[in-house]
């Protein structure tokens, strides 16, 4: 019997190292030492050969060629991104837009989620079901819709006209406003599901108590219900404004050629110019940016996740 | 009981049709006769026609299906064994940094996950296709598998599963009978998920794909990029079809196992009494 009992113990044990380990050695592989290469080639000089950057550090060089390949290091690619206008305005644009957008998708998505939480508890699961569905649908074909209604000849101008709003078309295609429009669109359940979520959970009474020490009904939605949502504000706040910041289909399916945002330079830069270096500096730059959020929004996440046990 | 009061349903019936008249005019259009995507000519169903008889999107179809298939099923494995390691084991050398790369890629840019495993199969030489983009997408599902099933498992009552080992059981035994079939919903939606971020992907596919390789964004994408055309909205409507099938499906799955689950409880209670 104490037998069984060790040997329960021992396949538990190993059970945890094969639990741990394999997710673990995964991610290691295929997520972070990827970052440590983007990394190192942020350093490196642009070369034309394959793979177009220098020092490359083969085995076959050994030990020497690899300390040769460390003076080919250089802050280069940083102080060009530094000096360019153009990246540090990509840079500016990319966080002033989302940021914008985001507050944007606040206002849209705020009275969406309090309309839900308040709707009659029956229909309330169908209305979060009817809110994540738009998410499953390719976020790709989402942006496209909007390409159909937005273009000049498209269905909104062709609405506007016909009831006489607008003589001519609106150029909205191309132009931030578009931007801003697929940003709040495609990020929008993000918004609603977590302000729904602390919405749903408040004790009603609250709200009745407030009311009955003579608080309007704005006045306690200002005092009593929004305070209590603002976990949920500032969750959709952050996965919302994070990826928006890296986006890159949104910006150049529906942005114009004047507006240059991060994840659509990165793209260009390494798909049409080649230059990984660059590309990777701009990646590393912009993770730095990103840093302190995402630091926050993985906190916050375990603790939503462990607080729920 | 608060009311529902007319600002609220306003606001719902406003967010939901914002949220939905994009989608139905898309589809609408995909069977719209004329050649101009945005001007009514009667209904055909003829896009449809063509876009079957286009080789190059079927083949990118193909291609899409099966790494869908494929990466779900490994991430749905390596999410659920994640998302047991950070239930389970509250303390481990490296538990944080574990944590935070399970987080980090959710909302992490694309750009640079993409980009980033680009360089890696660049350094390592390995040979960008359909393996590379597999590889890429099991890695950014992964970590939306783990956060369903996790929220799954902090619900899980573990006196079961320490129930069947008292009983006599190996702890894989134990997991197998007992908390697999009550996580299997959470399993399922995770699977569900991964396979339709995998459908939908551009930009990782795009940087970890290779010759031979081109999933059907990629392929939607380099048209779109030239125009909208009705053939797109065709496509873009079967996608959609088909995710909108298999979400119906998945929840009525999960609405019957949590009837059962809960029958089954109530059975054991009352075995108790």
């Amino acid at each position: 019997m104490e037998n069984d009992a060790e040997k329960s113990d021992f396949l538990s044990a190993i059970l945890k190292r094969i639990v741990i380990i394999v997710p673990y050695a995964w991610l290691t592989l295929f997520f972070l030492v990827p970052f440590l290469i983007v990394f190192k080639i942020s350093f490196s000089t642009p070369e034309t050969a394959i793979p177009p950057y220098l020092p490359t550090f083969t085995w076959a060089e050994g030990l020497t060629g690899w300390i040769e390949g460390l003076s080919a290091f250089t802050f280069g690619n940083y102080l060009w991104i530094a000096e360019d206008p153009l990246y540090r305005n990509a840079y500016i644009q990319s966080v002033w837009i989302s940021f914008t957008a985001t507050l944007i998708t606040l206002l849209v998505g705020y009275p969406l989620a309090y309309g839900m939480a308040r709707a009659p508890q029956s229909i309330r699961p169908i209305l979060v079901m009817l809110v994540i569905l738009p998410f499953w649908t390719s976020f790709l074909i989402r942006v496209y819709a909007w390409i159909g209604i937005l273009k000049p000849e498209g269905l909104l101008n062709q609405f506007l006209m016909a009831t006489g709003i607008t003589n001519e078309p609106l150029i909205i295609i191309g132009t931030n406003t578009a931007i801003y429009i697929g940003i709040v669109y495609s990020y929008l359940p993000f918004m609603v599901l977590p302000i729904y979520a602390t919405l749903e959970k408040m004790d009603g009474s609250l709200i009745e108590a407030a009311r009955d020490l003579g608080c309007t009904a704005i006045g306690a939605f200002w005092k009593v219900t929004m305070p209590l949502s603002i976990p949920g504000i500032v969750a959709g706040f952050m996965l919302v404004f994070i990826p928006a910041v890296g986006e890159f289909v949104i910006p150049d399916l529906l942005g114009g050629s004047k507006t240059l945002m991060i994840g659509k330079t990165l793209w260009t830069e390494f798909f049409a110019n080649r230059d990984w270096p660059v590309s990777s500096a701009v990646a590393v730059v912009l993770l730095l940016i990103l840093v302190v959020p995402i630091a926050w929004f993985q906190n916050y996440q375990a603790r939503s996740i462990e607080k729920g046990r | 009981m608060l009311n529902w009061t007319r600002f609220n349903i306003v606001s719902v019936v406003f967010g939901f049709s914002f949220l939905y008249l994009p989608i139905v005019l898309l589809i609408v259009y995909s069977f719209n006769e004329s050649k101009l995507v945005t001007v009514w000519a009667g209904f055909s169903t003829k896009w449809y026609v063509e876009l079957f008889q286009n080789k190059a999107l079927m083949d990118a179809a193909w291609v899409t299906l099966r790494v869908g298939l494929v990466s779900a099923t490994l991430a749905t494995i390596l999410g659920t064994l994640a998302a047991l390691a950070l239930n389970r084991y509250t303390r481990f050398r490296g538990r944080v940094l574990f944590s935070g790369m399970v987080y980090a890629p959710l909302v992490m840019p694309e750009v640079i996950t993409g980009l980033s495993l680009l360089l890696l199969f660049v350094a390592i030489g390995f040979d960008r296709g359909f393996w590379t983009v597999t590889l890429a997408h099991i890695t950014f599902t992964m970590c939306f598998v783990s956060v369903v099933v996790q929220s799954r498992l902090v619900t899980f009552d573990r006196s079961l599963e320490e129930a069947a080992m008292d009983l006599g059981a190996t702890p894989t035994k134990a997991f197998f009978a007992v908390t697999l079939p009550i996580i299997s919903p959470a399993v399922i939606a995770g699977w569900m998920l991964a396979f339709t971020l995998s459908l939908d992907d551009l930009v990782l596919s795009s940087f970890a794909s290779g010759p031979g390789a081109t999933t059907l964004p990629m392929k939607i994408y380099s048209q779109v990029r030239l125009g909208v055309t009705p053939e797109i909205n065709a496509a873009c409507t079967i996608l959609i079809a088909i995710v909108a099938l298999g979400v119906i499906i998945a929840s009525v799955i999960t609405k019957q196992q949590e009837t059962q689950r809960i029958k089954d409880e109530q059975m054991a209670l009352r075995n108790d009494i």
